[in-house]
């Protein structure tokens, strides 16, 4: 029966499984943990990082081994990003979205493209990529998208903003939404790959973020931005539909982001609390202490049933639209009140940066806003609880 | 372990075939009655689902853990208090002695209970003392040819209709709850008389009394397991009964989702159904999520029982969930159908009703997370 860290799923996982488990672990434990402190407090972005990543095959676990992939399963996506992601939250988004960028272009990308982008990039040699479909007005209602791409000959032009992109600013491969048919509403967006440094990109400052400082944020602006029109990923006004279909394989992995985070801040608590005294004996020893230890270990073995079985779903059926919101939805929330309880265990400690429970709290906060606001989230349970009636 | 066996699946089916025709029509006028659901125990008894982890040699129906938690999900959720009987006779009576029984015990005290022809129940509370186990206080006096109890239980379910009781009483006051016995104790008996019936907040149609033992004589051969073994008895029977309790509440909490959900879906306001709105749509994802976590964390504790792996701390945590889980649903129920969520023309305030109770008897949510918190420090240290 598998055993992950302190929780025992009920079930067993696959041999494959498990070491893309521990493989991922150990990458966390010895290129990842050390300097996560450093690089949050520099809002350092290491590029080595994502380097590193593409040798051991963590930039594209899901792509086929045909496209030069790891080949394995939602499962596997999920362990590995959860352990990295329990030593550094910003190095696990990194690697997510590098993740995305590649099961885009695997999955709809042509055989040119994917020689040309898709095979350098899993190797670590195109830098990391990023996904572009948020822009200044519009984030949880895609309708509001503006950027455009408008035919040119042999080129395409695309004019516009996005915001809040991950990766933005050391991504060799950009995948980008933009409108190729305003009339034809979500038929009219179509995907494209970008490459880094093409005239008309231009690559923002790096937001200056409360929690994942260690993730590069920027906004890209195109100003007459020339895309081959070969880098056209899958067909004109099939944007909207490749973006629906990130959808859960992006909320199982921001469930494991959670579930790693909170992994670390239920340690960082446990072994506070085993040390401090007070009153007497150790802090451990109270009842508030057990409860608020209780809890979080509670909803953290929770998080890993939701986000197990929306991976599974997924990996059975190709869809996993409740299982996947549910997953999100409570990891994001769960590890929020996982990361504040054992802040709350640290008492003034856990408000400075000598111990790293700070930092899980900020990086913890923005997972309830991306890949789909608790809010979303919320709406897309209900519509699947209440079409089922 | 996330979608059900074909054989888990038609048990699951069964039960909700049964839960739907026989429970949840009769459940209202059995809550508004107190009424013992006689018959509907009965078909329980046809559908072997009163012994049914235990071996078809002794009179059950050697199915799993996770085939008993689908059960009794189903039987609860329609009607709460049949769950509760089947819950204590499947868990608290049949499991232990499953257990620790010898053979010759088990054909007088196993088999006709784990076949549904008689019923049992535990008697471990005492009114001093619930959660404080240990501070047990009836005492077992060895006679030589038999013992003699003295003392009073309380809060025991199934009281009035049972068969034998599972009764733990002190047998050596220096080991303190090492000193604790189970005895098997027939129900009449002499010197054993039943308090007044509890008159409750819900699960009203299970009955609850005190058992008072006032000299009561019980043939030696009568004792349960080893002496001093009592509390290791009870402490090991009360994973196991987490697991038949977590169910139940899951069973209260999906009925009163179901309630809220077609309310929902009928009910206009501001000229559509309310579950166009936002506010009701959060409510019901909330409600969902919780109860589907719950769910999964009780079926990954019957999981592991079945495979022989340690699981108290996994069955504190699904009792738990799943009670908080219960005692929610419910109370967003009653919110999402407003006044009709506030009387007895709707199921809602049963369902409410008899949640309450799931985050109290067989453990309460606090003893559930100093087990859990327990379990996590030990595996840190």
């Amino acid at each position: 029966m598998t055993t992950l860290g302190h929780v025992q799923l009920g079930y067993d996982l696959t041999d494959e499984q498990l070491m893309i488990w521990q493989t991922a672990q150990q990458f966390a434990k010895d290129q990842v943990a050390p300097g996560a402190a450093e690089r949050d407090a520099a809002h350092l972005f290491d590029l080595g990082l994502v380097e590193k990543m593409g040798e051991l095959g963590l930039l594209g676990i899901k792509v086929k081994e045909g496209d030069g992939g790891v080949g394995a399963d939602t499962v596997s996506y999920a362990l590995a990003l959860a352990a990295v992601a329990e030593a550094d939250a910003s190095a696990s988004v990194t690697m997510a979205v590098c993740n995305l960028a590649a099961d885009v272009v695997s999955a709809f990308g042509n055989d040119a493209q994917k020689q040309k982008y898709l095979a350098p990039y899993l190797e670590g040699k195109l830098g990391a990529g990023s996904f572009c479909l948020s822009e200044p007005q519009a984030g949880s209602d895609p309708r509001g998208m503006k950027t455009s791409a408008k035919r040119d000959g042999d080129h395409y032009l695309l004019n516009g903003s996005k915001q809040w992109i991950t990766n933005g600013g050391y991504a060799g491969m950009h995948l980008v939404f933009a409108i190729t048919d305003a009339a034809a509403g979500a038929k009219g967006m179509s995907c494209f790959l970008v490459e880094k440094d093409t005239p008309g990109l231009i690559v923002g400052e790096p937001e200056k973020k409360m929690g994942l400082r260690s993730s590069n944020t920027v906004a890209l602006t195109f100003e007459d931005c020339k895309v081959p029109a070969e880098n056209m990923i899958g067909d004109e006004g099939q944007g909207y539909a490749i973006a629906l279909s990130c959808l859960d394989g992006g909320r199982i992995g921001i469930s494991a982001q959670c579930i790693g985070i909170a992994t670390a801040a239920i340690a960082e608590g446990v072994n506070y609390s085993n040390e401090r005294t007070a009153f007497g004996s150790a802090v451990s020893k109270f009842q508030n202490s057990q409860f608020a230890i209780a809890d979080s270990q509670m909803e953290l073995e929770t998080m890993w049933l939701l986000t197990m079985r929306a991976a599974q779903e997924r990996d059975a059926t190709g869809k996993s639209a409740k299982a996947s919101s549910m997953a999100k939805l409570k990891a994001s929330e769960g590890a929020w009140r996982i990361t504040d309880r054992m802040l709350q265990l640290h008492g003034g400690y856990g408000y400075v940066e000598d111990y790293p429970i700070e930092r899980l709290y900020r990086d913890v906060r923005v997972t309830r806003i991306y890949e789909g606001t608790s809010e979303v989230q919320r709406l897309v349970i209900g519509r699947e609880l209440l079409a089922g009636r | 372990m996330f979608t059900l066996s074909e054989t888990h699946a038609e048990i699951q089916k069964m039960c909700r075939d049964f839960a739907d025709k026989d429970l949840a029509p009769k459940a209202a006028k059995h809550d508004q009655e107190h009424l013992f659901p006689k018959e509907q125990v009965a078909k329980l008894t046809e559908l072997g689902l009163m012994g049914v982890a235990v071996d078809e040699k002794w009179g059950g129906s050697a199915l799993d853990n996770l085939a008993y938690a689908v059960a009794m999900e189903e039987v609860s959720r329609g009607c709460a208090s049949t769950g509760v009987i089947m819950s204590v006779n499947n868990s608290l009576y049949c499991d232990p002695v499953n257990k620790f029984a010898t053979d010759a015990q088990k054909e007088v005290w196993l088999k006709p209970f784990a076949s549904g022809q008689k019923l049992g129940c535990f008697a471990l509370s005492e009114p001093g003392n619930g959660s404080d186990a240990g501070a047990a206080s009836t005492v077992a006096e060895d006679k030589g040819d038999h013992w003699v109890l003295n003392g009073t239980k309380a809060w025991i379910t199934n009281g009035y209709e049972a068969d034998a009781a599972i009764v733990f009483a002190t047998t050596d006051k220096s080991m303190k709850h090492k000193g604790i016995s189970a005895f098997l104790v027939p129900m009449p008996t002499e010197g054993l008389s039943l308090g007044k019936k509890e008159d409750k907040l819900g699960i009203r149609a299970s009955s609850t009394c005190n058992l008072i033992f006032e000299d009561c004589k019980i043939p030696k051969d009568n004792m349960l397991g080893e002496p001093g073994f009592g509390f290791k008895i009870a402490m090991g029977t009360l994973d196991g009964g987490r697991i038949g309790i977590a169910a139940q509440a899951l069973g209260i909490a999906q009925a009163a989702l179901d309630a809220a959900a077609a309310y929902a879906n009928e009910r206009q306001a501001f000229g559509a159904p309310i579950a166009k709105l936002q506010a009701i749509q959060f409510k019901l994802a909330d409600m969902a999520t919780q109860l589907e976590s719950a769910r999964l964390l009780t079926w990954r504790a019957a999981a592991l029982k079945d495979q022989g792996a340690k699981y108290t701390k996994e069955a504190a945590m699904a009792k738990l969930a799943a009670s908080e889980a219960a005692t929610f649903v419910s109370h967003q129920a009653i919110q999402v159908m407003g006044g009709n969520g506030y009387v007895t023309e709707y199921p809602a305030e049963r369902h409410y009703r008899d949640a309450r109770i799931t985050e109290i008897y067989e453990g309460t949510s606090e003893i559930q997370r100093l087990v859990i918190a327990g379990n996590v420090l030990k595996s840190y240290a």
